[in-house]
């Protein structure tokens, strides 16, 4: 009884003699929807734009760098300019003498945060503050990454004796308490810093700052360690996969295979724990600032103008409240962001 | 008509993904009767796994069954809840996966992992449970038994893994037993080693399996019928010898003439299949298998075929055999 | 397991060694001693004082002294707290830092694991979408900033919590969790990753082919695994609370080891210095040889060498 179902079924449908005949390879390739083939980067920034919260952490991370790097030099107040009777003002008052001013007629421009207790305009000191915690956040990360990923790539790729020295010697550094190790380094080497940059030749490290140089090599001396091991095994995995084990049989030195395939590939997970060591320095920036081994007056950070305040938080508690804020809003979005960049591309360093 | 074992019609399912609807199976149906060894054949993405893996609810998220009926042992599993797969996950039907290295937990004894599954499943005691794991581990071929059930999984190879597996998937004597590439992650000398063991099993304690595999080889040793999926069809289904002797489905033809053969004379060489699977998020309205099919004719890329019965345990689904019957039916 | 951790002692020591020399060099490369700074004395007072600590000598010798005496168990007179031994000062401020750590860790563990768990479980819903807020602002905020506002809003504002000091058991909730929140949040991000991709494991199939209970799947066959991370991250923590805790110490005016230590590095206190470094590295290190004695139990993939 199922046989049925055979020949009636073509009867019943409009079908000529012409279906069955063969299909040119163009009918084929026309009804093949093949989606185009995309490649690292742009399915990686494919995924970054769909993910709604790293977009939203980028557009403050671009605030924030506007606000740090843009705006001071548009600002009429600088950061170390004291006014007179504009002493612990609060937001949009105006000191005895700026009162005079405007009855003159002249227009003064606001103290939008107010001042502070030695009257310096805190709003242009919180941009100010906020530069030089992004700019150690950003360079320290880039130390790291260079350091980190140079000795992590040297020792992956060497392996053997060299190798197991090299590890063995991140793992005592990494049993050292890394606050006692930062704190010895910041008192050793800041003096050492300054002093150099008195003598000739060194002179440009006066226009960056000696204490933001010292603070920049005390995290690249502290935090390269985790780069260096998250680099090495990344080096290990691929120097067993086949495509180098190719390169060499075609005559590829070991440079060039560093260079060229290690580097190139584990490129991604380079990026992302780069991005993610900002915000740890700028964590850690706060913290030695609390201690009064940051960076030093009158040139201003958010922890140490948060520090700064804590003694008269209950009158002034806008002076504690606002640098808090920011320092957290900052490492949060650069967090934030450093997640969206590390689903988007390495997926599998998910912890 | 005796009540068949296994009974699907109609299935389909798909994939919810971000980037759209996947549709894995687009309406596949076979039945099995009890004791039946059926093989699943097709390349990855077919569907195989998704078929077997819906017989037991295992469906990966965010798949879903949205049409078809699926009966086993009585039980219509396609209306079932998360609790009635529970009792009948690995007392009725039980699965065996494809590699043995990740399919254990690394942190407890094979002991603990046989025992677990079958103090689940019956009120037997512990020393019970631990004495038929003994008997489990001698079944499935693994001497010191006593001493294995106290090791962990790693201090065992993948071939002694794979029968610890397959202990673990009979230890309730299941109806029905699902092997998911058993011998894929395996070398070849234990490959013929687990075969021969599931075959011996097989006749002991006459449950049915369905073999999922790639491997023509593997259905050829140990199926009576064969089931060959491509893009969430079955494209063809037979007994062994129909398969072998008389693919009627070009695809089945390709992957057969894909198979190196002792008696290959040098001047033959091997065919292989010419092109890429079909993208499933947008499956082609025709055949699937057209756009890589060397007689693919224009009615292809437009319609799907319907089914050519060629015996009766014996069909396929490809216009090539509508235009022979359709033509032969004109002649006679 | 006996052999392997007599070697992970004595690795263990051998760091604790490197430690304490490259602290010692260190801190003598620094300008200034302990006495510059006070400029009561007189410059013949300074250098009798200084001879009389022996820091007049060179380096070398000064190195070789201090190890050896420590290895008798003296860890010398402090250069500031005059008349008191290095050991009374810890033995009597170690206590204080340890209680607080502790519970700090045990909230840390006990808040951290099932919030990451429930957010694991119910991912992608409301429920882990708030935990992984939550979790992603604790990380974000510096211990310091936590205590200061916690200070802020409980004693300076509301007046609930007393501020300073540890009296009671109510003050403990202050600085406990200001030091908390950053573990607590640690441990809540880790723990839910760590427990998506033991889901995703293969044996989890195997489990839910058995037939298991999805609570059972969770509780025997997701958790022990899924722990291990956690469990590895239990000895940094400890570390860094120990030594992170001098920030609390301070806001909070309680007695610790992290504020003595803080004070003893900007006082240069060289006999302080030495012997809280290497009474902090000693206990990180014995911290970390225990973690991965447990992982070993816990984990019978790990093959101790």
């Amino acid at each position: 009884m199922e046989h049925t179902e055979n020949t009636p079924e073509l009867e019943k449908l409009p079908l000529g003699p012409d279906d069955f005949s063969p299909a040119t390879a163009g009918e084929k390739e026309s009804l093949v929807v093949m989606r185009e083939s995309i490649n690292f980067w742009a399915d990686g920034f494919r995924r970054l734009r769909k993910n709604k919260i790293a977009m939203v952490s980028l557009f403050f991370i671009l605030l924030i760098v506007i606000f740090a790097y843009v705006l001071p030099s548009f600002w009429p107040y600088t950061y170390d300019q004291q006014i007179k009777y504009s002493e612990n003002l609060s937001a949009f008052e105006y000191g005895k003498t700026e009162l005079a001013r405007i009855e003159a007629g002249e227009s003064v421009f606001p103290h939008i945060c107010g001042t502070d207790k030695l009257g310096r305009d805190f709003a242009v000191r919180l941009m100010m503050a906020t530069r030089v915690s992004l700019t150690v956040g950003i360079v320290c990360s880039i130390c790291v990454l260079v350091i980190g990923a140079t000795y992590g790539a040297v020792a992956g790729f060497s392996g053997g004796l060299v190798d197991d020295i090299m590890m063995r010697f991140t793992d005592i550094l990494y049993t050292i308490p890394d606050i006692l190790l930062i704190i010895l380094l910041s008192i050793t080497l800041k003096p050492r810093i300054l002093a150099l940059a008195e003598t000739p030749g060194f002179e440009w490290m006066q226009k960056v700052g000696a204490n933001l140089i010292a603070m920049f090599i005390v995290f690249a001396l502290l935090y390269w360690v985790g780069m260096a091991r998250i680099t090495r095994s990344q080096v290990l995995v691929l120097k067993e996969s086949e495509y180098v084990t190719a390169a060499r049989a075609l005559g590829a030195g070991n440079g060039r295979i560093i260079r060229k395939h290690l580097l190139t590939n584990c490129i991604g997970t380079l990026i992302v724990t780069t991005t993610l060591q900002i915000p740890a320095a700028i964590f850690t920036e706060s913290y030695l600032s609390f201690l009064g081994l940051g960076v030093s007056a009158p040139m201003p950070s958010l922890g140490s103008l948060a520090t700064d305040a804590v003694k008269g938080m209950n009158t002034y508690p806008h002076l504690l409240l606002l640098p808090a804020i920011l320092i957290s809003v900052t490492i949060l979005v650069f967090n934030l962001f450093g997640d969206g960049l590390r689903d988007a591309f390495d997926p599998k360093l998910k912890n | 008509m005796s009540e068949k074992l296994l009974e699907i019609v109609d299935e389909r399912l798909s994939f919810f993904t971000p980037a759209g609807e996947v549709k894995a199976l687009n309406g596949v149906s076979f039945s099995m009767e009890e004791g039946e060894v059926l093989g699943i054949v097709g390349e990855s993405g077919s569907g195989k796994s998704v078929t077997a893996y819906s017989i037991m609810g295992l469906t990966a998220y965010p798949g879903r069954l949205i049409g078809g009926t699926i009966r086993f042992n009585g039980h219509q599993v396609d209306q079932m809840s998360e609790k009635e797969f529970r009792k009948m996950r690995g007392n009725e039907v039980s699965i065996i996966f494809q590699d043995p290295m990740t399919s254990l937990n690394p942190v407890y004894t094979i002991g603990n992992q046989i025992e677990e599954v079958i103090r689940l499943h019956t009120d037997k005691s512990k020393t019970e449970a631990r004495a038929r794991a003994k008997e489990l581990l001698e079944l499935v071929g693994i001497n010191e038994p006593e001493k294995r059930l106290r090791q962990y999984p790693h201090e065992l190879s993948g071939g002694m893994r794979q029968r610890v597996m397959i202990a673990i998937a009979l230890a309730c004597e299941p109806k029905l037993l699902i092997a998911d590439e058993p011998t894929t992650a395996l070398d070849v000398t234990i490959q013929a080693q687990i075969l021969e063991l599931m075959q011996e099993l097989r006749q002991k304690m006459g449950m049915s399996i369905i073999m999922i595999t790639h491997d023509l080889g593997v259905v050829a040793s140990m199926c009576e019928r064969i089931a060959v999926m491509y893009a969430g069809h079955i494209v063809e289904y037979g007994t062994t010898d129909e398969i072998f002797y008389h693919p009627s489905h070009e695809y089945t033809k390709g992957l057969i003439g894909s198979i190196p053969k002792l008696t290959t004379e040098e001047s033959e060489r091997l065919v292989p299949i010419e092109g890429q699977p079909v993208d499933l998020l947008n499956p082609p309205a025709g055949c699937p298998f057209a756009p890589r099919c060397r007689s693919c004719m224009k009615i292809c890329l437009k319609k799907m075929p319907p089914k050519t019965r060629l015996s009766d345990t014996h069909y396929s689904y490809c216009w090539l055999r509508q235009k022979e019957a359709a033509e032969g039916g004109h002649e006679a | 397991m006996g052999k392997y951790i007599v070697k992970r002692i004595a690795m263990g020591i051998l760091s604790v060694f490197i430690v304490a020399t490259l602290t010692f060099f260190l801190m003598n490369l620094v300008p200034g001693g302990p006495f510059v700074a006070e400029k009561s004395i007189s410059k013949a007072a300074q250098e009798a004082l200084e001879a009389k600590f022996g820091l007049d000598k060179p380096l070398l010798q000064r190195y070789t002294t201090y190890m050896t005496d420590f290895l008798h168990g003296d860890m010398g007179f402090s250069l500031r707290q005059r008349g008191r031994t290095v050991s009374d000062i810890i033995f009597s401020k170690f206590p204080v830092s340890a209680r607080l750590a502790g519970i700090a860790v045990v909230v840390a563990l006990c808040v951290g694991i099932p919030l990451g768990c429930i957010s694991a479980y119910n991912r992608g819903k409301l429920a882990d979408n708030f935990i992984i807020v939550l979790g992603t602002c604790g990380i974000a905020i510096p211990s310091f900033i936590s205590s200061v506002l916690l200070l802020y809003t409980f004693g300076s504002w509301l007046k609930i919590l007393p501020t300073m000091g540890l009296n009671d058991a109510v003050s403990y909730i202050m600085p406990v969790t200001a030091l908390a929140i950053y573990p607590t949040a640690y441990i809540t991000r880790l723990m839910r990753s760590s427990l998506l991709d033991v889901m995703g494991q293969d044996y989890i199939r195997t489990a839910k082919a058995k037939g298991l209970s999805s609570f059972m799947i969770l509780f025997k066959h997701a958790l022990r695994n899924a722990l291990l991370p956690v469990i590895a991250y239990v000895g940094p923590m400890l570390a860094s609370l120990m030594t992170g805790s001098f920030v609390v110490e301070k806001i909070f005016t309680i007695p610790g080891l992290g504020r003595e230590f803080v004070s003893s590095i900007t006082n240069r206190d060289y006999t302080m210095i030495m012997g809280t470094t290497i009474i902090l590295a000693a206990l990180v290190i014995a911290a970390n040889v225990i973690v991965d004695i447990l992982y070993k139990i816990i984990d019978p993939r790990i093959k101790l060498k």
